[in-house]
């Protein structure tokens, strides 16, 4: 069994709203997963589920093996391991881009300054950001911070990434240099769970596309199955509805 | 007004004011640093999310209310009125003699801390609930999200409001003369009382009051300015183009000597 993540009739709802209806769904290691749907679908609260930033109403996330929600004594152990990357990049604004990538691993990991800011600038460099370790967030430009975001969350030595939406604040011009960084990772064998509308990439990279709607998930499937050839109307509906936007 | 009586007054008191205006400085700067860290940390603690077992949560509601009480007793009294509560009261009611330099620097601390609270707890909500989730998502439990992430940013953006509380504390810390700590206003007063010049004597009172709040109110704009840099980051600038980004660690490593 090498499902790093394994999630069984998962549930959410706030309040009255339930947004988040009996999933099932799994990840395997080495493997890159796009979830794609309209807002309102689920799927970003379904990634925040998995590090456990919204609380699941009912089902089990086991995570290698352990119930992370019967057993949530090491939710800080569990969160260092998840990497995530958010719409609104959320970089540390008290830090410069050095010190955002330095600071989980100090305080969370223990690491020493010298091995943190070593481990940093390996990452800084994989997503060309190493000429702006002195820089501060409010001086990059949107596609510069989603970049050091991701070597951030890289830096920790994260067992998988979760991306929520990462391209979506993010100029038209920018999301290039993001999806190129995001692609270089996948290549790498990191296992990647992707909330995206950016079809395209999708449909480049992912091994598999989850498609959600009205909090259950409609369809999954290798990418050329959904689209290309997508078994359900409301797939096909969704599909078209984005294609004519672009 | 004569000239002649406010030259006479400054050259002939001027010790004395001098003296007053140290100790009118003291008090206000040592109240204002621990009423801000009285601030911190009551801010800090009564952010704590109320969840957990129900132990934890009657906890959390028992310390919040006690809290919660202080700030509204400490803001809802005058200064003055706590001085004597607190320098009369303590002797009389708990046998307890403070010495008045120790009773003004509680009360000027206390009273500055309830005020403080506020602010802090004002300045955390105000962060964007996305720092606290990348903090979060990082594996940083609250104490570490509010020690390296959310109260650093807390601390710059309340430094205007801290500057408030400063000059406000110069000012206010007049009231202690009930208790006669010899602040400037106490000071005076003495001499007024002397000679009867009321009128000039409180005119330089007043010049000695004025410049402190404004040298006060300039250093904190400084401090303010050096603290959010410049607004645009030029990479490498005046390094040579050679070096690369380990050299500039290692050079920085070497000049703090970790």
């Amino acid at each position: 069994m090498n499902n790093v993540i394994e999630i069984k009739h998962l549930s959410k709802s706030f309040g009255a709203h339930q947004v988040l209806k009996d999933i099932d769904f799994s990840v395997r290691a080495g493997e890159v997963v796009c979830i794609i749907g309209s807002s309102g679908s689920g799927k970003s609260t379904l990634l925040r589920c998995i590090n456990l930033l919204e609380k699941p109403s009912g089902g089990q996330i086991i995570y290698r093996g352990q119930d992370i929600l019967t057993n949530p004594s090491n939710v800080y152990a569990l969160r260092a391991k998840l990497g995530m990357v958010f719409q609104q990049f959320n970089l540390f604004n008290n830090y410069d881009v050095l010190g955002n990538c330095v600071v989980g691993q100090m305080k969370v990991l223990r690491r020493s300054r010298e091995e943190a800011e070593e481990m940093a600038l390996k990452y800084l460099r994989l997503v060309g950001m190493e000429q702006f370790i002195h820089a501060r967030p409010r001086q990059l430009s949107g596609g510069q911070k989603q970049r050091v975001a991701i070597a951030r969350a890289l830096a920790m030595e994260p067992d998988v990434m979760l991306f929520d939406e990462p391209t979506s604040a993010l100029d038209p011009e920018m999301v290039g240099e993001v999806l190129k960084v995001m692609a270089t990772l996948a290549a790498s064998g990191m296992t990647m769970l992707i909330v995206t509308h950016e079809m395209a990439f999708a449909r480049e990279v992912a091994h598999r596309v989850v498609f959600m709607d009205q909090g259950v998930i409609a369809e999954e499937g290798p990418p050329e199955q959904i689209f290309i050839n997508p078994q359900q109307e409301r797939t096909r509906q969704f599909l078209q509805r984005t294609q004519r936007r672009q | 007004m004569s000239i002649e009586w406010l030259v006479r007054i400054a050259t002939e008191y001027w010790p004395m004011f001098v003296r007053g205006a140290r100790m009118t400085l003291l008090l206000a700067t040592v109240g204002t640093i621990v009423g801000f860290f009285i601030g911190l940390l009551v801010g800090a603690v009564r952010t704590v999310p109320r969840e957990g077992g129900l132990i934890r949560r009657v906890l959390l509601w028992i310390v919040d209310a006690v809290l919660a009480v202080y700030v509204e007793v400490f803001r809802g009294t005058p200064m003055i009125v706590q001085a004597m509560v607190i320098y009369y009261g303590s002797a009389i009611a708990l046998g307890l003699h403070m010495d008045k330099l120790t009773a003004a620097l509680f009360i000027v601390s206390v009273n500055t801390g309830a005020y403080m609270a506020e602010i802090v707890r004002g300045g955390i909500v105000s962060i964007d609930k996305g720092q606290f989730e990348a903090a979060q998502a990082i594996g940083m439990n609250h104490w570490q999200t509010m020690l390296y992430v959310i109260l650093p940013q807390v601390v710059r953006n309340i430094l205007p409001a801290t500057g408030n509380e400063f000059v406000i504390n110069i000012k206010d810390t007049s009231v202690l003369n009930v208790i006669s700590v010899t602040e400037l206003f106490f000071q005076g007063k003495s001499v007024a009382g002397g000679n009867f010049r009321y009128f000039e004597t409180f005119l330089v009172i007043s010049a000695i009051y004025l410049i402190l709040t404004f040298t006060v109110t300039r250093i904190l704009r400084y401090i303010e300015r050096k603290l959010d840099g410049p607004e645009h980051f030029i990479p490498y600038a005046n390094q040579m183009q050679v070096q690369t980004p380990e050299d500039i660690l290692r050079k920085k490593r070497n000049a703090v000597g970790y």
